[in-house]
């Protein structure tokens, strides 16, 4: 069953056009007609830069404000009509997420329970559980304030989860976490999904795109619109023979010559190795002009590799640039 | 090439913690040494020490020539500084920002100030707010700071955390830009996407320096085995199965499928036989390329 489910959303915000800001050239629609599903059991990532549109539409799916056009509904609720009956179904947890410094983990938790209407007799069984199961249930009576920035992380995921929702919306949660708190974080989202019993629906918005590949599936959100949506799989395959990866000396020499060749169509450098895009079925014959060099210029490695979601990103959001419909570019 | 910086068993200890413990390496001009590792693992300590700012307790570090303990004013003259949490005057303009910090560093000529703007792309939005600029933005005129004295050696803490992939890259084709002109770059990162541009990357954890190597060597070199995608139903118990298989060293959640690290001589038809004598259903086992992920968690996890 859909948990979450967008309906033609639209929120304009009124803004001077300016395209260097924050906002988008056509930044007055902060978020434009999107339409999207998360199913329960199902991991969403909405992908998208910064000013993308990517909060305001999770505001919109919270009924924090109002859409101008579209529905959400959230487990079959209304957020505009039912607002408390969705609001309840839903758990929030983003980087800016605050805690009680002064209280200890179980009453941050038992706090969090209160508030969300968990009778008396049901938090204290529930905030062990949910401890337990982020890992915290060793530090139920640590104050707040003294907990790393994972625990406090992992805390934070506990209180959007104690009243139990059916749909956990995360706005880029792991912004400023380090690697090893990430794979944890994401160890327990997806032990989440993978439970059958409880049947979540996860909407994640982020701008990583290592993060974006840990998702069952992944709209990208550019300027407001969604311009595409599909398993990282699918999407990747989208460039399927199209990514080249090419090393050698020097290699910001052979840069300006794969950016000259009439096959390569995008040419991104990485610290010791190039990836172009080429154009589709231009491969092979992009390998065979670019694989041997004049001297001194040395290519010591030039094959096909496979896309990545930032190839694709970057293809596609050219895409749009390169479209005389987007004004002010 | 000459060599830029070199940090010979450099170590730092608070008390009975070791902050930083026996570091050596070395950067050669123009290069873009990239420093990977968790909270805590030494990575600013060990910069403190390369800038001069804190003593190490043992080993030593020249940067540029200068011994960092005895020539600070002048080694520091020559280095530049940027952060993801630069503090910006939001209620300034963009050429407030730039003339204001110019300022402390003893730069006035307009001359520079114009030319370091065109560089970053901000030529037009000098009167432009700092609180309207998007992130991308931002971070070019941090850059522009950092980089308005005219550095030789430029110190970059995530500088591109939080921004898409399109305005990441924009802003490494500029520190590419600088490096070809000689100017040394050392970046410190949590992300395995701002570790992939640069030519070498050191991995830390606990202090110790545990791999320092190209991004593709690394990805070759440093697992102990093979890497591997694993579609398998249900997921959480082929997870189960995987962690308890012998010689898979590593196995953890991956969106809709598993990613699993194994020793050499664990092959496609061992791991199909351990999943499907567990009685999980196997839809593929794909041998995949490792990523600076994987390379990261088997050496620092």
């Amino acid at each position: 069953m859909d948990m979450i489910e967008a309906k033609h959303l639209s929120r304009a915000f009124g803004k001077a056009h300016r395209p260097w800001a924050k906002q988008s050239p056509d930044a007055l629609r902060a978020v434009d007609d999107v339409s999207l599903r998360v199913a329960a059991g199902e991991i969403y990532g909405l992908v998208g830069p910064d000013g993308a549109g990517k909060t305001t539409f999770i505001r919109l799916l919270c009924n924090a404000i109002r859409a101008d056009a579209g529905e959400a509904t959230i487990a079959g609720y209304s957020a505009a009509r039912q607002p408390e009956l969705a609001r309840a179904q839903i758990g929030y947890l983003s980087q800016r997420f605050s805690l009680y410094e002064e209280l200890t983990v179980l009453e941050n938790l038992r706090f969090f329970a209160e508030v969300r209407g968990l009778p008396a007799q049901e938090w204290k069984p529930r905030c062990h559980e949910i401890l337990a199961f982020v890992g915290l249930d060793e530090f139920g009576s640590r104050r707040a304030k003294l907990l790393s920035g994972g625990m406090k992380q992992k805390l934070g995921l506990a209180a959007a989860l104690v009243h139990r929702p059916r749909v956990l919306l995360l706005d880029e949660p792991t912004t400023g976490v380090d690697p090893l708190t990430r794979q944890d974080f994401w160890q327990l989202i997806i032990r989440l999904v993978s439970d059958a019993e409880h049947g979540v629906a996860v909407l994640v918005s982020t701008p990583y795109m290592d993060e974006a590949s840990r998702c069952g599936r992944i709209g990208l959100l550019h300027h407001g619109h969604l311009l595409t949506e599909g398993t990282p799989t699918q999407l990747r395959a989208t460039l399927q023979g199209r990514v080249l990866e090419l090393a050698g000396t020097p290699l910001r020499a052979l840069r300006r010559i794969a950016e000259q060749d009439v096959g390569v169509e995008d040419v991104q450098m990485f610290g010791d190795r190039l990836h172009l895009r080429v154009k589709p079925g231009a491969g092979d014959d992009v390998i065979s002009r670019l694989r041997a060099p004049a001297a001194p210029l040395q290519v010591t490695r030039l094959r096909s590799v496979p896309p990545q979601l930032e190839d694709v990103f970057i293809a596609l959001t050219a895409e749009v640039a390169a479209m005389p419909t987007t004004e002010g570019k | 090439m000459s060599t830029v910086i070199l940090a010979d068993n450099l170590t730092r200890r608070f008390g009975d913690f070791t902050a930083v413990d026996h570091v050596s390496f070395e950067a050669q001009t123009g290069e873009v040494l990239g420093y990977l590792g968790p909270n805590g693992s030494g990575k600013t300590t060990t910069i403190r020490m390369l800038l001069g700012l804190i003593r190490p307790t043992e080993g030593r570090a020249e940067v540029m020539g200068f011994d960092v303990q005895h020539d600070t004013e002048r080694l520091r003259r020559q280095c530049g500084y940027m952060s993801q949490k630069f503090a910006l005057y939001d209620e300034l303009t963009v050429w407030e920002n730039l003339t204001f910090y110019a300022g402390v560093y003893g730069v006035n000529e307009r001359a520079r100030l114009n030319e370091t703007l065109k560089w970053v792309g901000l030529v037009g939005q000098e009167k432009t707010r700092t609180t309207a600029l998007s992130s991308g933005w931002r971070q070019r005129l941090a850059l522009a700071i950092a980089f308005i004295h005219r550095p030789r050696l430029l110190f970059l803490d995530e500088p591109t955390s939080g921004v898409d992939p399109t305005a990441r890259r924009m802003f490494w084709d500029l520190i590419y830009a600088l490096a070809e002109e000689g100017v040394t770059v050392l970046v410190t990162t949590h992300y395995m996407d701002e570790a992939e541009y640069c030519g070498r990357v050191g991995i830390m954890r606990a202090g110790k320096l545990l791999a320092m190597d190209t991004p593709s060597n690394l990805k070759a070199k440093a697992l102990p085995g093979r890497a591997w995608d694993v579609f398998a139903e249900p997921l959480l118990k082929s997870l189960a199965v995987l962690e308890a298989t012998p010689g898979v060293t590593r196995a953890g959640l991956s969106g809709d499928h598993l990613r699993a690290i194994t020793l050499p001589g664990v092959d496609v038809n061992a791991l199909h036989a351990a999943l499907g004598a567990a009685g999980v259903t196997v839809a593929a086992v794909d041998a995949v390329e490792p990523s600076l992920e994987d390379v990261f968690l088997a050496l620092a996890g």
